[in-house]
């Protein structure tokens, strides 16, 4: 069944890439240059900073999910132009400028700790280790902004499985790339880097929880967390650790960026749950991107909880937030 | 210069000048160029501005004393009702597609969560020095009264950027930076108040041609 085409979904549906290259601002950018055809460029790219700056492979052949979501895909100009990755800038449009040159080739993931085979995989290992699927999931950012994203990969498991996690590893830990040379604006993040994720052990096998290498189709842009990610779509975005270089399986629970930054607003386990407010803003509704109203209700577990409330029986989810 | 900051045409052309972010907005709103989260943006927008003209306000009495130019005493009302009516506009957007119109969730909101309750605080003491604004009222209150209701802009001013601090998620540089602003404005004040009362009383102020219309500072 995982490996099933799916009929209903062709890439000629999603988004074409002409609409989001947004040629009215190309035209006006255009007229304000006039006949100054040099500065004309320069002007471009400042008007329009954000129009597919960065380079990406197509993947496939790709199998459709169970998981997938039906819901209307957001437009990948959004997904790809609204992004936090605070190593590039902690303005929402800063990673789409920022992340260009940062260099992804070549990459390694480090899988190590409580295990019986650990090793290192590279991007082109990664690729191959099981068939692609395309997971339709909604995607929902503690600042109750929600977008639908189609992403490419499998479920974290697989990778796992290959070097056996022995009987200690309670829990999963993962770091991201950090680099302070390619991460200039590095100091400005106010968060400690490298970036730092964990989820238990049982979260992580949970076949939902996604080792994620593309979106659209193709391979991850920079500033959507390339070359390799986590998504974790019952949990709040900031869970789905972006650019991965280390996973490590552990006896306890490992600490994480924004519960580091601020226990009291970020919790360990941040599952999306509509009656759990953060301190500074309600979680009862979100906004769905690009829209304006924020009157879209948040669903618990965002919408996945007949798959995975069940890890979370008899927890009080007000203190385990 | 004196002449320039005399003219009519001057206090037109200010006014004008003071209606290009809305009218940015406005052009990016029909163009679809709010971001990926308009109204994440028209909020950061409009309190963005509602604080650059708090700040504008708070130049004006530095400014003239400092350079010696009193007519710039005109132009004060005028930046202070822009950094009302941009409030008006940030609450305005709050209200319209954050809240959509839940008057409970607001009310929640401001007793709830701290920097919603300054940033309300900081706009609700606003409303008072607009309606308060006109010459009539100055008289019909007198200048000493006036005065003491228009210090309330200093409250606006550090609850704003209070406001701004309190909801950012880790970078604080912005917030920052309107601090910094804020601080040497009000602080010129603070220096300004003592070293005049260290003044001895006979002596005479250097400035002595202020315009005797306009309310003190």
């Amino acid at each position: 069944m995982l490996l099933k085409q799916s009929p209903e979904l062709k890439y000629s549906d999603i988004t074409p890439r002409d609409i989001y290259v947004n040629r009215r601002k190309f035209l006006y950018g255009m007229g304000l240059a006039g006949g100054l055809a040099l500065a004309g460029k320069g002007l471009l790219d400042m008007l329009n900073p954000s129009a597919r700056a960065y380079a990406s492979t197509k993947l496939g052949p790709l199998a459709s999910s169970p998981f997938s979501t039906t819901e209307k895909i957001s437009p990948e100009q959004v997904v790809t132009t609204y992004n936090n990755y605070y190593e590039f800038g902690t303005d929402k449009a800063d990673p789409a400028k920022n992340a260009q040159k940062f260099v992804t080739t070549p990459w390694t993931v480090s899988v190590e700790g409580e295990c019986a085979k650990p090793r290192k995989f590279s991007m082109d290992e990664i690729l191959k280790l099981a068939p692609l699927e395309e997971r339709i999931y909604r995607h929902r950012c503690v600042e109750a902004w929600s977008i639908v994203v189609p992403w490419v990969g499998y479920s974290f498991s697989t990778i796992a499985k290959l070097v056996e996690p022995n009987a200690n590893a309670k829990y999963v830990a993962f770091e991201s790339y950090f680099d302070r040379k390619q991460m200039p604006l590095w100091n400005r993040a106010g968060i400690d880097l490298p970036y730092v994720e964990g989820l238990r052990i049982d979260e992580a096998m949970h076949p939902l929880a996604l080792l994620c290498m593309g979106m659209y189709g193709e391979t991850l842009p920079n500033q959507d967390g390339a070359p390799v990610r986590m998504v974790i779509p019952w949990k709040y975005g900031f869970k789905s650790i972006k650019s991965l270089v280390k996973i490590k399986f552990v006896k306890s629970q490992p600490p994480t960026t924004w519960n580091i930054t601020n226990a009291s607003e970020y919790g360990f386990y941040s599952n999306v749950n509509p009656k759990v407010d953060h301190p500074r803003w309600s979680q009862a509704r979100e906004v769905r991107l690009p829209g304006f109203f924020k009157n879209t209700p948040t669903q618990m577990f965002n919408g996945y909880g007949d798959q995975v409330a069940s890890l979370y029986n008899g927890m009080d989810l007000k203190k385990n937030f | 210069m004196n002449s320039i900051l005399k003219s009519k045409w001057t206090k037109a052309v200010v006014f004008l000048i003071c209606l290009v972010p809305v009218g940015i907005l406005i052009w990016d709103a029909f163009t679809g160029n709010l971001s990926s989260n308009p109204t994440q943006f028209l909020e950061h927008a409009t309190g963005d501005w509602t604080l650059r003209f708090v700040a504008l306000t708070l130049c004006i009495t530095p400014f003239r004393k400092i350079l010696n130019q009193p007519q710039l005493i005109r132009f004060r009302k005028m930046l202070g009702l822009f950094a009302f009516f941009y409030g008006s506009c940030h609450f305005a957007v709050y209200l319209t597609f954050d809240q959509v119109f839940d008057i409970h969730g607001i009310w929640a909101d401001i007793m709830k969560r701290r920097y919603i309750t300054v940033g309300f605080l900081a706009f609700v003491l606003m409303i008072p020095l607009a309606v308060t604004s006109t010459a009539g009222m100055i008289r019909r209150m007198g200048n000493r009264r006036w005065t003491i209701l228009h210090r309330a802009i200093y409250v606006t001013a550090i609850a704003g950027v209070v406001h701004y601090y309190w909801l950012v998620k880790s970078d604080v540089h912005l917030p920052l930076e309107y601090a910094a602003v804020m601080a040497v404005l009000l602080g010129w004040r603070i220096y300004e108040h003592f070293t005049k009362v260290a003044r001895p009383a006979t002596a005479p102020r250097p400035v002595a041609k202020q315009s005797t219309t306009v309310a003190p500072e």
